[in-house]
């Protein structure tokens, strides 16, 4: 009985998650699922190294790295633009995409430079 | 509670206002003049060596960047990231783009290259040896950003001040000492100035010129883990004590991506970035911020009771996971013997490290623990001003204070480790001695104001000190405030607090809880003490700034490869025995000819008498220097052989007792003995003391008396002065009379200080059959003897 209940409250908690995050903004989803692309290829990147292996280990790691990146950026950028975030209220949210856009530039060079 | 008045005070509002915004500018124009005067400061109390000796490059490490750096003026950078040197470690050669921290060099080539395309025509050389007073201006700078950062442009002048003069970080960065500490601290302050920045800020550009900065500082030392582990422990530490925000996870995210990926640019660190222990803690906590993260989200978008059912299911579900990913974690972490440290950082956790398993490392100068004193000569009053800096960081606690508190423990730990770091101790020292300066003047200048009997005359400045609600709800009871300034108190009403110091002051008089006379004056001290007290501490400021010139002048300016003392008659007497005998080596022998020394002196002998050398200071080879040890350390004839198989043609050795100069190679010949005997174990050290004692007289034993080191030192000796006294071991010495049957003396300078033997070639003939079977049939017997094997018969 304690099991059943157990499964009960953790379907009324992902009722709860999943109306919850329905109420967020559209351009905050976009970004969420931007998010969700880059990680998933970074795993497909680790398991291909777990089948084939490292070497090359620079071209690996860049690549990982260039997606664990731009995962982190756009979370960044999600935050900054994030409406309810009173932290951020006064920066506009151009100020926070050209941030995003210069941020991403450098990370880009240097895996370019990196990949080898 | 500034409405009532507000009616009352348009007209003098805007009056008011302007002043105020004249005296902000001009505030602004005096902090600007006493930033320039604070960089001509730190540039020129770092000339003394050069107005003392001459413009040279000083040491032994300086003379390696200073080689590697014309190299790439001569040859350009792709040659130089390509670079294998075959001029040192004979015959092994060393890959210098792939092993050198290239920050260092490549500033000061790029400026040279800048310099000299405007057609001003420096050398190489007047660029390398100014190059550290120039960078330890820009640290100064950075460290007033920094401090400003924290508490306020006020602290943030004297921290740029106090560090423009401490006497740790002149050691390293006087005008010569071109080593990598001349830029990796300027590169220290400006990542730590930036993070604090990005902190307070929460602006991704100034994340990412946070990463920027941790690159040119990965580049210049290897001093950059410090970094990489200081601020996830910063990041931990906001966690744990609750104050996760969301500007904290921009300042942390992005930093370690980029920097991870910077770092490995860099061609020495490379895969150690992701693969050493050093590099683990930021991983850590870059999951565990992410974990906030996610939690702290949840938290938002989910009511209370559904975050409880939440956090069980996680906690239970995510709990055996954890433990998965440690133990796997453990396993191969703890594979490798190190535990994945390199020898260097374990040094730094455990003291006793070295001196067990790698006694190179032991055997540095700089590398032994400071003593007490030496806290004093190289801080002085810095030492007594950080405790009351960290009490006033408390007051308020913020993430940026928070920050320099753990930078302050964290190195003084380090600085108790090894003297050499004592120079990273030196920035946060500064800057909490200048925030605790800052607010002893904050309170004492208040004070002094508050009580000044002619304070009505200036009612603008009387108004800043009190709080709006005090003077709004009492009546003008009190005798200092007159009437005619209560209308003021809209402009303090009004006012933005955009210096942090005003905060300061507006923060301390709103904690009183009722506005009282009576309790406003408990905050101020009385005005003969502040006068007497603001006296003191300007007294205080004289004597540190009398120590650092004092310090600047007479102890750190040495430029050791010169050196210099007082004769009776008060004349200055020149020893330049080092570069005698390097340009004796380069003007009397072949270019290809091979240069047997003690490795202390391999930099200096490529970059000065450019002959290829067997060891040099960059240590990486222990096996190598065993041997060159084992050779010192060895009779005559097995240390002709050993230098023989390496094609070597001279042996240089370093000898003071001549002159009485004490780092000699005699008193380094212990380490020469510890060092061989650690790879070949038939060096015994007790074979080398007597009783326990090191002696080189009458009572030493034996083999010492047999050895190379003290037949290459004391040959001839005995002609000086006839009787073979030891000005440094202050003892004649005990073999006096003595031939070298395998070494020819080629140079001796002036002084004695280096002498130069050159290989004796072999015989052609070997006279009689019999005596080389005899000679054969004895050393195999002395070999069945002999429990330990000499590799070299």
């Amino acid at each position: 009985m304690g099991r059943s209940s157990t499964v009960k409250e953790t379907q009324a908690l992902f009722q709860s998650l999943r109306s919850a995050y329905a109420a967020t903004p559209n351009n905050l989803k976009i970004i969420d699922v931007f998010v969700g692309f880059a990680v998933l290829t970074a795993i497909i990147q680790v398991v291909y190294m777990a089948v084939v292996g490292s070497f090359p280990f620079n071209s690996f790691l860049s690549g990982v790295l260039s997606c664990i990146g731009t995962a982190v950026l756009a979370v960044c950028l999600r935050i900054q633009v994030n409406k309810d975030n009173k932290e951020f209220k006064d920066v506009a949210p151009e100020r926070a995409f050209a941030d995003f856009i210069l941020c991403n530039l450098v990370l880009h060079l240097v895996i370019m430079n990196f990949m080898g | 509670m500034a409405s009532p008045e507000s009616a009352v005070n348009g007209p003098t509002m805007t009056a008011g206002a302007a002043s105020k915004s004249l005296r902000n500018a001009f505030g602004g124009v005096i902090a600007f003049i006493i930033l320039v005067l604070i960089g001509v400061l730190a540039f020129s109390i770092r000339l003394f060596s050069v107005i003392k000796y001459e413009s040279v490059i000083h040491e032994f490490d300086p003379y390696f960047n200073y080689r590697v750096t014309q190299f790439l003026s001569k040859n350009g950078i792709y040659d130089f990231w390509n670079w294998f040197d075959d001029r040192t470690w004979y015959p092994l050669g060393r890959v210098i783009g792939g092993t050198v921290y290239p920050g260092l060099t490549l500033t000061a080539g790029t400026i040279w290259k800048v310099v000299n395309s405007l057609n001003i025509p420096l050398s190489v050389e007047t660029v390398c040896v100014f190059t550290a007073p120039i960078f330890s201006a820009f640290a100064s700078w950075a460290a007033y950003l920094l401090t400003k950062e924290v508490k306020g442009p006020g602290a943030g002048l004297t921290a740029a001040a106090l560090l423009a003069m401490v006497p740790s970080y002149i050691s390293r960065s006087v005008a010569g000492s071109y080593d990598n500490e001349a830029v990796a601290i300027f590169a220290l302050v400006f990542t730590f100035y930036l993070y604090i920045k990005t902190l307070n800020t929460g602006s991704l550009f100034y994340a990412t010129l946070n990463a920027l900065a941790y690159f040119y500082m990965v580049c210049s030392w290897g001093g950059y883990t410090f970094i990489i582990n200081l601020i996830p422990m910063h990041v931990l530490l906001c966690i744990v004590t609750g104050r996760y925000s969301s500007r904290l996870y921009i300042a942390y995210a992005p930093l370690v991506v980029l920097g991870t990926l910077l770092a490995s640019l860099v061609p020495v660190v490379g895969f150690n970035a992701v693969l050493t222990s050093e590099h683990f803690a930021s991983f850590l906590v870059f999951i565990i911020i992410h974990v906030v993260a996610l939690a702290y989200y949840i938290k938002g978008i989910l009511s209370p009771k559904m975050f409880k059912v939440a956090v069980t299911l996680v906690v239970s579900a995510g709990l055996a996971v954890c433990c998965a990913v440690i133990a796997i974690l453990i396993a191969v972490v703890a594979s490798s013997p190190t535990k994945g440290w390199s020898g260097r950082s374990l040094t730094l956790l455990d003291p006793t490290y070295a001196s067990k398993y790698i006694p190179i490392i032991a055997s540095v100068s700089e590398h032994q623990p400071p003593t007490w004193p030496s806290y004093f000569m190289d801080i002085n009053v810095l030492a007594f001003l950080v405790p009351a800096g960290i009490i006033a960081c408390f007051m308020p606690l913020t993430d940026s204070s928070s920050f320099v508190i753990l930078y302050i423990v964290t190195s003084v730990y380090f600085s108790g480790v090894m003297v050499r770091l004592m120079l990273v101790l030196a920035p946060a020292a500064c800057i909490l001695s200048g925030i605790a300066l800052s607010e002893a003047f904050n309170v004492l200048t208040r004070s002094i104001k508050f009580q000044l009997p002619g304070i009505a005359g200036n009612p603008s400045i009387a108004v800043r000190m009190w709080c709006i609600m005090s003077t709004s709800k009492e009546n003008g009871s009190s005798t200092v405030v007159a009437p005619n300034d209560i209308p003021k108190t809209e402009e303090a009403a009004k006012e933005k607090p955009a210096k942090k110091n005003r905060k300061k002051e507006k923060e301390n008089v709103e904690k009183k809880p009722t506005p009282s006379k009576t309790e406003k004056r408990l905050l101020v001290l009385p005005l003969e003490a502040s006068v007497i007290a603001v006296l003191l501490l300007v007294l205080l400021g004289a004597f540190y700034v009398v120590h650092c010139v004092w310090a600047a002048a007479e102890a750190y300016s040495a430029p050791s490869i010169v050196l210099t003392s007082h004769s009776n008659d008060g004349g200055l007497h020149v020893f330049d025995d080092f570069r005698e005998a390097y340009s004796w080596l380069s003007h009397n022998t072949d270019v290809d000819d091979k240069v047997a020394s003690w490795w202390d002196y391999g930099y200096q002998t490529t970059a000065m008498a450019n002959r290829t050398v067997l060891v040099d200071n960059n240590t990486w080879n222990n096996t190598h220097i065993a041997t060159v040890g084992t050779a010192m350390s060895s009779p005559e004839k097995q240390a002709w052989e050993i230098f023989h198989s390496l094609d070597v043609k001279y042996v240089l050795v370093v000898f003071g007792g001549v002159v009485g100069y004490p780092s000699d190679d005699i008193n380094k010949f212990l380490w020469m003995v510890r060092i061989g005997g650690g790879v070949f174990p038939h060096i015994k050290e007790p074979d080398y003391l007597r009783d326990g004692q090191y002696r080189i007289d009458a009572q030493a034993t034996p083999t010492m008396l047999n050895c190379l080191m003290y037949k290459l030192s004391y040959f001839r000796f005995v002609e000086t002065d006839g009787k073979g006294f030891d000005r440094v071991r202050r003892t004649e010495i005990g073999k006096k009379h003595f031939k070298l049957t395998h070494f020819e003396e080629v140079f001796t300078t002036h002084h004695w200080m280096v002498r130069i033997y050159k290989l004796k070639p072999q015989r052609n003939r070997i006279r009689g059959k019999t005596k080389k079977s005899k000679s054969s049939r004895s050393v195999s017997s002395k070999r069945d003897v002999r429990g330990k094997r000499n590799p070299w018969h």
